[in-house]
């Protein structure tokens, strides 16, 4: 990064700035490394809230700025998931294994080993045999490129069918919850290969490792807030170029970006498929924080949210879709887990459990309809002070220009 | 004069009713022609057709030296082979400034990766500097597109066809909506342009027809009604009747 990609986004330093300091202010606190004041669970909390973060930035690059309203950026996230799960669990129980068979006489033979840790496995879903899909769970490299490989040629396939298609708009949205749901549909088989509806689950216990969760929690704190820092990097790079030009423009006004001779088709594919990528690592780091995985994750309410995040947050502004995921993840944390006092009106009483999501889709109903900037719009109104917009001034340089009021009657 | 375009007998039926009706046309190079028409003669459709927005149901594009048929490749590569389009109602880039408008127009490749990794070259900078200058928006590069009054805004989407460096521009009513200076610009950029390139303008406006003082074709019903100086076409019978009697 050469200085004038700073001194062009200047932002990002402050974003950077925070995001460092919070991750500091956060491990003082915790009781892995320092005093104790925040459980680990809530250290797990933030950490994965900086992943749904992460998630958030890559949605805001595909939809507020590239304008592709994708609803199934949580497969990928998922996916991501299952990836690096699959390498845990095999590796953790592969250790159990060898260490029972080693109290036996006769030494175990790999074979032996191997169906084992099938059994193991496998048996809640009534098999011991390893399926195909886990053909490289023994392999920690193989499996962490697996994470960006397996989503991201989802992506580019089903992309490139449908933007080849030109399809566009709600119907581009409809066809990504189609495709999120069938995911989600052919997990929950028990055949599928990746234990049904149980999931994997024991993700945070890392294999070989016998450090407290207190301290391992920290450690994927690092991971995850070093993940959004170089994602949010990435993209602010990405938009603020003559690529981010490029996307703005397609989003819109699609046609015109093509008679300037850009192929819209193969810019949305790429960008629809590196945000794939991106949220997979985000949700390669989630999941070892949740502990488990399970079809559940990919339902396509959960795409959705995503979206209510962002255009909470603001969309087409990177610091806004950050703001929107962690504010309004953290608020829904709260309320869900009971936390949230009951509110007792005589004759009914609200149990925010229940009346949340009302809420949740009352503020995105009403943020729509009034504050489209979202959150970070509020940002403006500070900027604004030391800007004060031109709008009203004359707009052309001639006497004969029009005024853009009348230019539009 | 070696031809640059040729569209010969090209047909486009929407639901039944035929926009263009076994339409020929051909543009030479550098040259300057003026396509003038009633409402609904099929002006904008013909350049749909040419810029491969709308599929035609019979004929032939054919383009350049080569002669490559545009027909069945998309609107990228048909700009990417050198033919830019200025659309009726003026389409810049509302959110962007006039400065970034004018870059991604600029002549350069296309490739994502390419763009991608791109970085302004001076020599970059110095042809959006110049464009901007021929355009009459030097002042205003750092503005956003959605700012500019409704003439501007034409210039500055004429600006930008000029930046693509095509061999031919399509221009569709560039002076609807200005005022007689701002017409007269227009203009001169138009005449400018069509020094070294092929040009068509599609436009009502009679005055503004004269003063570019080329080679006149009258559209009527999806075809060719006549063709000619614009004295020559203007007393034709026909034309006086379907288009200037009115
Ligand atoms: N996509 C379309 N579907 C159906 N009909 C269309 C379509 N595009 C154009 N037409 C019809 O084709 C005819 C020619 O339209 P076109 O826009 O080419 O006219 P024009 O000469 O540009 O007129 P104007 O001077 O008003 O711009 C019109 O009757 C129009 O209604
Ligand atoms: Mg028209």
């Amino acid at each position: 990064m050469d200085r004038s990609f700073v001194a062009k986004n200047p932002s990002v330093l402050v974003f950077l700035a925070i995001l460092s300091l919070f991750t500091l202010g956060v491990t003082i606190l915790s009781e892995g490394f320092g005093i104790g004041v925040i459980s680990t669970s809530f250290v797990k909390t933030l950490g994965k809230t900086l992943c749904l973060c992460l998630i958030a930035v890559a949605m805001d690059l595909v939809w507020g700025f590239t304008g592709i309203l994708s609803l199934g950026h949580f497969a990928f996230f998922g996916l991501g998931g299952y990836m690096i799960g699959m390498w845990l669990m095999y590796e953790r129980t592969r250790l159990i294994v060898v260490d029972s068979l080693g109290q036996a006489e006769i030494p175990p033979t790999s074979a032996e080993v191997v169906d084992a840790i099938g059994i193991q496995i496998f048996g809640v879903v009534g098999s011991s045999e390893f399926p195909l899909i886990w053909a490289f769970s023994h392999s920690l490299t193989l499996q962490l490129i697996l994470i960006v490989l397996v989503p991201g040629l989802l992506a580019l396939i089903f992309g490139w069918l449908a933007f080849r298609s030109r399809v566009t708009g709600v119907y581009l949205s409809i066809l990504t919850q189609a495709m999120t749901l069938a995911l989600a549909l052919y997990l929950f088989q028990n055949d599928s290969g990746l234990r049904g509806n149980n999931g994997l689950s024991g993700l945070q216990n890392l294999p070989g490792v016998t450090t407290s969760q207190d301290v391992v929690s920290i450690w994927f704190l690092w991971a995850s807030a070093l993940a959004l820092g170089l994602g949010y990097m990435l993209v602010v790079w990405l938009v603020s170029g003559k690529f981010g030009s490029v996307i703005r423009g397609i989003r819109d006004n699609e046609a015109r970006v093509r008679f300037l001779g850009y192929s819209v088709e193969v810019y949305k594919l790429a960008v629809f498929t590196l945000t794939a990528c991106i949220a997979a690592i985000a949700g390669a780091l989630y999941y070892p924080q949740a502990g488990i995985i399970n079809p559940e994750e990919m339902a396509p309410i959960a795409s959705i949210y995503l979206a209510v995040w962002v255009a909470i947050g603001g969309r087409g502004r990177l610091y806004g879709a950050v703001i929107g995921a962690a504010f309004v993840s953290l608020l829904s944390t709260w309320f869900t887990g009971g936390q949230a006092p009951d509110i007792p009106l005589g004759f009914y009483t609200i149990k925010w459990v229940d009346w949340w999501q009302v809420l949740l889709g009352v503020t995105f109903v009403l943020v729509t309809l009034f504050a489209p900037q979202g959150i970070g719009g509020l940002f403006d109104l500070w900027t604004d002070r030391r800007h004060p917009d031109r709008h009203g001034a004359n707009l052309g340089p001639d006497d004969g220009a029009l005024r853009e009021k009348e230019a539009i009657e | 004069m070696s031809t640059l375009l040729e569209v010969s007998g090209v047909s486009v039926t929407f639901d039944g009713f035929r926009a263009i009706n076994n339409l020929s046309f051909q543009i030479g190079e550098a040259e300057l022609r003026v396509v003038i028409g009633p409402n609904g003669a099929g002006k904008t459709t013909f350049m749909d057709i040419i810029t491969g927005k709308t599929r035609p149901d019979e004929g032939r594009v054919i383009w350049g030296e080569k002669s490559l048929s545009l027909l069945g490749l998309s609107e990228a590569k048909i700009a990417q082979a050198g033919i830019g389009r200025k659309f009726q109602k003026p389409t810049v880039f509302e959110d962007q400034t006039v400065h970034e408008n004018l870059l991604m127009a600029l002549q350069n490749k296309r490739g994502w990766l390419r763009v991608l990794f791109y970085r302004t070259s001076t020599d970059d900078l110095q042809k959006v500097e110049d464009l901007a200058v021929e355009i009459g928006l030097h002042h205003d590069l750092s503005r956003k597109a959605g700012e500019l009054s409704h003439g501007q805004k034409q210039w500055l989407e004429i600006g930008m066809l000029l930046a693509q460096e095509p061999r031919l521009l399509l221009v569709d009513e560039p002076a609807a909506g200005m005022t007689p200076q701002e017409r007269e610009h227009t203009t001169d950029l138009l005449l400018q342009a069509a020094r070294t390139r092929a040009v068509v303008v599609v436009e009502h406006d009679m005055e503004f027809v004269r003063r570019l003082n080329c080679k006149v074709t009258v559209l009527h019903e999806g075809s060719v009604l006549a063709e000619g100086s614009l004295d020559h076409v203007t007393s034709n019978q026909d034309v006086i009747d379907v288009y200037l009697g009115r």
